[in-house]
């Protein structure tokens, strides 16, 4: 492999969203590849060093963010499930677009906008699906409508001087992760996590390292990368109902035995998602995936990529296959 | 490019007129023809054509039904011109307010072509009435005629009845109403498409008959069918007809059977004019065929094969040829024992059955059996089926053997396509000829009461024949030797891979069969032979062993029973034993109820051959155990070549474990090569013998079949590389030579880390406790695909679908051996297995239910 041929002279290198799980662990490789990293975001975050606070919405507050860096790499984003559409506009299609802006005008050559496979796939099951255009009209929901916009107005920009590339992982998890493996190990302790249709929908997710590292690699890769959009998987689509045994396994849960047919789910998705977030306490933007949407409506839908192009173009495979991450979440619990 | 009709290129259409020189028209009529012609895409292209494609439609189409020739010429980049006509008074060409009778209409086409200037390589195209039209061209121009090409059309001779559908819509009642004042003719006709049109091809066939006042052309056309000697056009249609059978050009037909008019009779009247022609029958396609399928691809692809002929490269038997009937007619003064069956009991002497079958012969001639005719025998295996076989070869008639085990649509759909002018059966299979329409003459077994007789349309039965031709043969009747390169059988495959299809062998290849089954088996004259697998049993005369028929249901192998089996081999003192898999299965269960003696001629077979599948080592141990001193033998094969290779159980022991199942070496004048297959499952054209190659398997050998019946387009694949037949099974070769078998090229998966053959996973899952039979699959697209598991349970689950997750993580790590990632572990109460082999496990239904399941929703049994 190519890897170490890719690796760049060290980098100013601009994170966006590093206090969510992915960004910290996209700050964390860049820091340790010798990079040096400025983080930006609203709140504290859990990478040391180099950092400005601040919203996208605040021109002022990006212009300052990617003062002086060589690159940038985008993941903040809004991720929740209700708010009105104007909330994802400013954040997700404002807030890039201001970033955008601010890159080209800092001089800023690369450019690593963290998206989603759900910008060009619009809700029917997908048996290893290419990674597709991004649609605003036809994605499903407000966070996929406006990353779309987002993915589209910034591969617009590609050129020679500012190259942009679109990263798409898909179903991020691991060690640490709040939103999906907490969650179902939570639900499953209480018995009240059921499996849509036997759990049989074949599904591709991505172990947390694995989405870092393809992150990087885009940036590392730009030469091939830019003006493409790539979905990262883990390239191992799993029954959905083996994963989250083994999530839960990890977690010290029982496996669900409960079964709920997909369509009752299906039905019932809206009222889920809409319960959980009122329960729940914590503030509503996050950096990860949808993951709501993700247990309430496609768990019983087939979601799994050809990641031929992503390989190639990334010259990359991901480091840490499904079993060893589950390994390393169940050390994770058991330490904790 | 703008396109002027949905799916045409506006360069294509022109309006050109022209002069009339037909009966019908007054000197100096001049009209315009609007045509589809690319040749001025070809000038553009600075490409001279090669040879030019006369497209003619029927009634109520257009030249719009021929774009695809068009497009496929300019996709391809082809040095061909197609020009495809809208006839006078149809489509956009002028409306010429006369009656335009056949005369005409021929006349019509050959002005047209003296002013396109079409050059000297003419390649005329028809479909529906244009068919005649455009041979009644091709006839009066054969100094400019290259190939003709005919697509569902008909040339209606005398004594032909004009289709029911068509006699309708000539009815005066119905005719100006159903065919000018409403469109009814049209969507009629555009509604026979399989599948359906789109909407707007439906509406672009329309479009030039949108008014009664332009459909005077397709009320005229109807009205001009010839369905009675004293129309006028008969004579002109009855000229045409006759002169088709000088016409020596290559020809090709490409026919969608399912067409209500011009169905499957009219391609067997054509066949008898061009019998040299070749034949595609899409099965499932209608009317419009070159709606349905693609006809363009086929079309070209058998253009340029006519090109240049090359001599073909196929194996010659290294053994001087010897008729089928030789050991019989060697034998007439032997009173020894030919064939016995079990149930009713019978048994001839070679003498009887030489007369036998020579009476019958001469009773089959008598009623006008002759050389050629096929003649489809529904009889099951035994001495009235060996007699007819027998008869048939004398006569050169052509047997036609489809087995009853293909149910009964896939045996109508079979002897419809193989088209047979004699239909000789039992009871139940002249009730199933009566009722689904079977063509032929219908001739009984047994004796029928008169009434039922009549019901069935019984012309003859066999014991009339036999007696008939018993008087016969005693003044000497006088047979003809068949030629050795003439058709001698078309057998039918199992239909595990979509219907079943007719697969030809010549009187030599036969004989080449026989031949290797002599030399492989060293079964010389005067062994004793149970014949528990069909197709070998008719080669017992021709060996000059004896033969015997179990008493079992050959439709359903499992019910051959191991007493069944022993009294057989006692009644014959057996030698050797040919089964299936599946009759075998069932015999080692019942093998309890043997007695004493029954063993005791069990012990003195010395030789056992289970054909029809490969045999696993665990099952042909006990079936050792059974016939202790005999040689156990499998052989791999095909109705294409039976047999290819041959393994014993020795063999198979020492072999061991491997990817695939181990078939052995190529049996006598036979060759295996390898055409390796890439990342996405295809396979090359390039024979190999390199040791661990995996790809389709080619065979190369004196008694391959000659062709497939009436299936060009299958013929020309498997036939691609000159001199061997692909099996469209996947392989390799180890180091010793061995063949090893690793499935179906259409079972091979296509995954993102290369092409991946099932059959080392399936084993590897098959060694995990507790589980039972599997299948691995590929669901997703290819060159993407996922692999996934479908296994049975011991004990069986009770409900399809995933596996536990204990299970599946046993089931991932035992197929990881084997160096294949596995997706997705699913199980099933038991997987489907193909209906003609109880061994075969359905891959193809499997891989459609996996990737439905694990789509997600419900999960169905498949």
């Amino acid at each position: 492999m190519s890897e170490t041929t890719d690796q760049l002279s060290p980098l100013r290198v601009l994170v966006t969203g590093a206090s969510g799980l992915l960004g910290g662990a996209v700050a964390q490789l860049l820091s340790e590849k010798g990079h040096h990293v400025r983080t930006f975001q609203r709140s504290a975050s859990s990478h040391a060093g180099d950092e400005v606070r601040g919203s996208l919405t605040d021109p002022a507050a990006v212009a300052q963010a990617v003062e002086s860096m060589d690159a940038v790499i985008h993941l903040a984003a809004k991720v929740s499930f209700t708010g009105h559409w104007q909330e994802f506009v400013d954040t997700n299609i404002t807030g890039t677009n201001n970033l955008l802006q601010a890159s080209q005008k800092a001089g800023i050559k690369d450019f690593v906008f963290v998206s989603s496979p759900s910008v060009a796939h619009f809700g029917d099951s997908l048996a290893g699906a290419t990674a597709g255009t991004a649609n605003p009209d036809l994605a499903h929901g407000n966070y996929a409508r406006s990353k779309a916009a987002a993915e589209l107005n910034a591969l617009a920009l590609d050129s020679v001087d500012f190259r942009v590339a679109a990263i798409r992982p898909h179903v991020v998890w691991g060690p640490g992760d709040t939103q999906l493996v907490e969650r179902v190990i939570e639900r499953a302790k209480g018995g009240r996590l059921p499996l849509l249709d036997h759990g049989a929908a074949l599904i591709d997710t991505t172990y947390i390292d694995n989405a870092a590292a393809a992150i990087v690699r885009g940036l590392e890769r730009m030469d091939h990368a830019h003006g493409r959009a790539l979905v990262v998987t883990n390239g191992e689509p799993r029954p959905v109902g083996e994963l989250i045994a083994g999530i839960c396994l990890a977690g010290g849960a029982p496996a669900p035995k409960l079964n709920v047919p997909g369509w009752l789910a299906r039905g019932a998705g809206t009222i889920i998602e809409k319960l959980w977030l009122a329960a729940g306490s914590r503030n509503l933007v996050h950096d990860e995936p949808p993951m709501t949407r993700f247990l309430a409506k496609q768990l019983s839908t087939a979601h799994w990529f050809d990641q031929r192009e992503t390989h190639e173009v990334l010259d990359w495979k991901p480091a840490v296959s499904i079993d060893e991450g589950l390994a390393k979440l169940t050390a994770h619990y058991a330490q904790s | 490019m703008t396109e002027i009709f949905p799916g045409v290129k506006e360069i294509y259409s022109k309006y050109l007129d022209v002069p009339s020189t037909s009966p019908v028209d007054g000197a100096g009529s001049t009209y315009r023809w609007h045509v589809l012609d690319n040749q001025e895409e070809l000038a553009q292209r600075g490409i001279t054509p090669v040879g030019t494609l006369l497209c003619v439609h029927g009634n109520p189409t257009w030249s719009y039904l021929w774009r695809s020739l068009l497009n496929h010429v300019s996709e391809n980049q082809l040095a061909w011109r197609v020009v495809a006509v809208d006839q006078l008074d149809m489509g956009f060409s002028q409306r010429t307010g006369k009656f335009r009778r056949l005369a005409d209409r021929v006349n019509d086409l050959g002005d047209l072509a003296e002013a396109m200037d079409l050059g000297d390589n003419v390649t005329t195209v028809g479909h529906d009435w244009g068919g005649i039209i455009s041979l009644g061209w091709a006839v009066s121009h054969q100094d400019r005629l290259a190939n003709v090409v005919l697509t569902n059309t008909a040339i209606h001779p005398a004594g032909f009845e004009l289709p029911s559908a068509l006699k309708l819509a000539t009815h005066p009642a119905v005719h100006g109403w159903g065919t000018k004042t409403t469109r009814a003719f049209l969507q009629v006709t555009h509604s026979l498409a399989q599948p359906a049109l789109a909407p707007e091809v439906r509406k672009t066939f329309m479009a030039p008959y949108t008014s009664a006042d332009v459909r005077d052309g397709v009320a005229n056309f109807v009205a001009d069918i010839p369905f009675d000697p004293s129309h006028p056009s008969r004579p002109a249609l009855d000229e045409i007809s006759e002169a088709v059978r000088s016409l020596s050009v290559p020809a090709l037909m490409l026919w969608g059977p399912k067409d209500p008019v011009f169905s499957d009779r009219y391609l067997r009247d054509l066949l008898g004019r061009l019998p040299h022609a070749q034949v595609h029958r899409f099965e499932g396609a209608s009317h419009l065929v070159g709606e349905d399928r693609d006809i363009a691809s086929p079309i070209f692809s058998w253009l340029a094969g006519n090109q240049h002929v090359a001599e073909s490269a196929r194996a010659q038997s290294s053994t001087p040829y010897q008729p089928m009937l030789a050991e019989l007619d060697s034998r007439s003064d032997d009173h020894s024992t030919a064939v016995v069956d079990i149930h009713p009991p019978q048994s001839l002497s070679w003498s009887q059955l030489g007369e036998r079958v020579n009476a019958l012969a001469a009773g089959l001639q008598q009623v006008g059996v002759k050389s050629g005719d096929r003649v489809n025998l529904l009889v099951p295996p035994g001495i009235e089926l060996t007699s007819l076989i027998y008869a048939c070869l004398r006569l050169g008639a052509v047997i036609v053997v489809a087995d009853a085990g293909l149910g009964t649509k896939g045996l109508g759909r079979a002897i419809k396509g193989a088209g047979p002018s004699f239909l000789v059966g039992i009871d139940r299979a002249l009730t199933g000829a009566r009722v689904l329409n079977w063509p032929g003459t219908k001739i009984a077994v047994g004796s029928l009461p008169a009434t039922k007789r009549k019901l069935l349309g019984v012309a003859h039965t066999l014991d009339e024949l036999l007696e008939t031709g018993s008087k016969l043969s005693a003044s000497q009747a006088n047979f003809t030797a068949a030629d050795p390169d003439a058709d001698a059988a078309v057998l039918f495959t199992s239909g595990s891979t979509g219907p079943a299809k007719g697969v030809v062998y010549t009187h030599r290849q036969l004989a080449a069969m026989r031949d290797t089954l002599r030399e492989t088996y060293d079964l010389k004259a005067g062994s004793a032979l149970v014949a528990g697998f069909a197709p070998f049993a008719l080669l017992g005369p021709a060996l000059g062993a004896t033969s015997v028929t179990p008493d079992m249901d050959v439709t359903a192998p499992r019910t051959l029973t191991a007493s069944a089996l022993a009294d057989a081999a006692v009644a014959v003192n057996a030698t050797t034993v040919f089964a299936s898999p599946a009759a075998l299965a069932n015999v080692l269960e019942t093998k309890s109820e043997l007695n004493t003696a029954q063993r005791k001629t069990l012990a003195g077979v010395g030789l056992m051959l289970s054909a029809g599948a490969p045999i696993p080592e665990p099952l042909l141990a006990k079936v050792q155990e059974l016939v202790p001193n005999a040689k156990v033998h499998t052989p791999y094969g095909m109705t294409e070549a039976l047999p290819v290779t041959d393994i014993d159980l020795a063999g198979i022991r020492a072999a061991g474990d491997g990817n695939g199942v181990c078939v052995g070496t190529a049996v006598a004048g036979a060759t295996v090569a390898i055409a390796p297959i890439d990342a996405l499952g295809i396979a090359g054209d390039e024979p190999q013998y390199t040791p661990n190659v995996t790809g389709e398997i080619l065979v190369r050998a004196p008694h391959v079949k000659d062709r497939y019946d009436r299936l060009w387009i299958t013929e020309a694949a498997s036939s691609s590389i000159d001199g061997w037949h692909r099996t469209g099974d996947v392989g390799h070769l180890d180091d010793a030579g061995l063949l090893w078998v690793e499935g179906r090229l259409g079972h091979v998966l296509s995954t993102a880390n290369g092409a991946i053959t099932p059959v080392a996973a399936e084993h590897a899952v098959q060694s995990v406790v507790g589980a039972g039979r599997a299948a691995l699959v590929g669901v997703g697209p290819a060159g993407t695909q996922a692999a996934v598991v479908v296994m049975e349970t011991v004990p069986a689950a009770r409900k399809p679908g995933p596996a536990d997750n204990a299970l599946a993580r046993k089931v991932r790590a035992a197929v990881a051996q084997t160096g294949i990632e596995v997706a997705a572990v699913l199980v099933l109460p038991t997987l489907p297995t193909d209906i003609r082999h109880n061994s075969k496990i359905d891959r193809a239904a499997l891989a459609q239910w996996a990737s439905t399941t694990l789509a997600g929703g419900r999960i169905r049994t498949p």
